[in-house]
């Protein structure tokens, strides 16, 4: 009797310890990052809510003006444009972007040669930076010395003014992110097929279904998730697009090519007017916020009415 | 019942050796060369187009060998006459290109030294350490996710301005010590990693601090170098916040220091050309070095 007591005294009490060695260490060796991630996302995320009140000019506070700068951004015919600017590179881009991706990914998704130099080349442009791939092409659209219009002049076509020209500025970054963006998709895509199992593909074959049967009704369903996490992916992406931006027209010319972010990142850094590209920030994070979980609540229904 | 778990191999062993043989069986096949008869017709598209996508660096490297003479002419060359280098010595000598260079590498080796460290250590907490609140951390630190940077940049700037660190490589270099993609892919590493060794680490009377030291990292070098890898790659790429953070020209890193290079040098593309593929080349170097990883970082990511 008194040596089951003793047991179980023992038994709690190390338990006691462990839970507090654990407690002790999990914070140690989690504290850390814990603070930094969390101290710089929750904190000026706050904070930048209450700026979105105020008419803050960047370095000092400012006053408490209400709803006055989203009162204000209903009316603001540049961020109007900044966002239907934002959702024609989506409408341009994502699309492609997929279909190609899935194209790709499924040519090489063989047993051929050559395989790994294929993934690298495509993947060189999604690994390098934004801003040497916005001089880059700025220099190759260059309407005087670029190889792009010495290329049309050879075969008889007009030159193009491309990144200098308001109706064409947009189509021409939509063009250069794809090529940027593309070897990311073809990368997951190609990871998802390679888990799909031969003997399903096989057993599809052997039903008598023909190359695009197969592809409609074995390769697409499977690889539904990862597309619309792609999706997800592509869009929050193309509402942060800013790089190429700057790098290549600066929102120009006659703004046609002025982005959400590229407006946010004037407002605050360049016109010293914070509070209010804080509420545009707001605005902007609520729309993909919306979207991210609009697509991801889609994703799940098709899936459990499949 | 010790005596006969001893006699039966362990389901590790077994599993071992199962995937050893599927290779030796797999190798012995590549060797008979079964591979050649497999549709190959692949390759008319794949050729071309993966031609078509490095074309772009090709003239970038091309054009910064060429004068700019060369390049303003009407059709421009396909090829430098002659490998022309005043391009690579005028970005040298003539801009603070050397100080950008410099302040990337260390505010990338710094994020990367950094990330390898706090990830891994919170990210084995959070996959092995029973504590308070794991739970809820790990919730909260996923869900940070989904703020964007351009949420939080403008306050971000008001903090850094005002302990005094905008304008210095302290503010490129503090957030990037750590990422919450970073402790998610450790974390996802160290669930699936074997307890067992641990275990035996803490027989041999090891507290945690040397059982992660000496007996987990050591075999978790395959998910740092993915990590180290992408940290890399992502603060030598990052322009968005040193633009806003950084005011003075020998405190820019490479990117910011190339979009100086736009209008001013406007006709002087050999010079751009010549910066432009100095601040690429590191990163491809590290991409091509460590690809493997690189892919199983990102589709790791996303699987999990």
């Amino acid at each position: 009797m008194a040596t089951t007591i003793d047991e179980a005294t023992i038994a709690r009490d190390a338990n006691r310890r462990m839970r507090r060695s654990g407690n002790i260490a999990g914070w140690a060796f989690a504290g850390p990052s814990v603070f930094i991630v969390l101290g710089l996302s929750f904190i000026p995320m706050i904070w930048a809510g209450y700026l979105s009140l105020t008419d803050s000019n960047l370095l000092s506070a400012g006053h408490f003006i209400g709803f006055a700068n989203y009162a204000a951004l209903a009316k603001d015919p540049t961020l109007r444009q900044a966002f239907t600017n934002t959702l024609l590179l989506a409408v341009m881009y994502l699309p492609v972007g997929l279909a190609a991706g899935l194209g790709v990914a499924i040519l090489l998704n063989q047993k051929i040669k050559l395989i790994g130099f294929y993934r690298t080349c495509f993947l060189v442009p999604f690994v390098a930076s934004a801003a040497a791939e916005g001089l880059l092409f700025g220099f190759i659209f260059d309407p005087d010395f670029g190889i792009v219009n010495a290329g049309l002049q050879a075969v008889g076509l007009p030159r193009q003014g491309f990144l200098q020209d308001p109706s064409e500025a947009l189509a021409v970054l939509a063009i250069v992110y794809f090529w940027t963006q593309f070897g990311f998709n073809i990368v997951i895509y190609l990871a998802a097929l390679q888990d799909i199992p031969e003997e399903v593909l096989e057993a599809a074959s052997i039903d008598g279904a023909g190359r695009w049967a197969k592809f409609w009704h074995v390769t697409v369903p499977t690889v539904r998730p990862v597309t619309i996490f792609l999706l997800v992916w592509g869009l929050i992406d193309v509402f942060q697009f800013f790089d190429l931006v700057y790098t290549t027209t600066r929102g120009g010319p006659l703004n046609s090519t002025v982005t959400l972010v590229y407006y946010i990142w004037q407002l605050a850094f360049n016109f010293f007017t914070a509070g209010y590209g804080a509420a545009v920030a707001y605005v902007l994070f609520f729309t993909s916020l919306i979207v991210t979980v609009g697509a991801l609540a889609f994703g799940r229904r098709r899936r459990i009415a499949l | 019942m010790t005596s006969e778990q001893a006699l039966r191999p362990g389901p590790g062993v077994d599993m071992a050796l199962h995937r050893a043989r599927i290779e030796e069986a797999e190798r012995r096949m590549r060797r008979s060369g079964w591979r050649r008869r497999l549709p190959q017709r692949g390759h008319l598209v794949l050729l071309p187009l993966s031609i078509i996508v490095v074309l772009p660096f090709v003239w970038m490297i091309l054009t910064s060998f060429m004068t700019d003479t060369e390049i303003n002419s009407i059709p421009p060359p396909l090829w430098p006459h002659h490998l022309y280098t005043g391009g690579y010595s005028a970005v040298l000598a003539s801009s603070d290109f050397p100080y950008w260079f410099l302040n990337s590498l260390i505010v990338s080796g710094a994020a990367v030294i950094a990330q390898l460290v706090l990830c891994s250590m919170a990210g084995y907490a959070f996959a092995r350490i029973q504590f308070r609140g794991s739970s809820v951390m790990l919730i909260l630190l996923l869900a940070t996710a989904l703020i964007p940077f351009q949420l939080t940049v403008i306050p971000t700037f008001v903090i850094f301005h005002d302990i005094g660190l905008i304008n210095t490589l302290g503010a490129l270099i503090v957030p990037q010590l750590t990422s919450a993609l970073g402790i998610y892919l450790m974390y996802s590493f160290f669930q699936s990693f074997p307890r067992e060794l641990e275990e035996a680490g803490r027989i041999d009377g090891c507290n945690r601090l040397q059982v992660f030291w000496r007996v987990v990292l050591p075999l978790a070098k395959p998910a740092l170098a993915a990590l180290g890898i992408i940290t890399f790659i992502y603060a030598w790429n990052d322009l968005f916040w040193p633009l806003i953070a950084i005011t003075s020209s020998r405190t820019f890193t490479v990117q910011v220091g190339l979009t100086t290079f736009q209008g001013e040098h406007i006709t002087h593309w050999s010079q751009i050309m010549a910066g432009t593929t100095l601040t690429t080349v590191p990163v491809l170097l590290v991409f091509l070095f460590g690809q493997r990883r690189f892919i199983q970082a990102i589709t790791g990511a996303v699987k999990g």
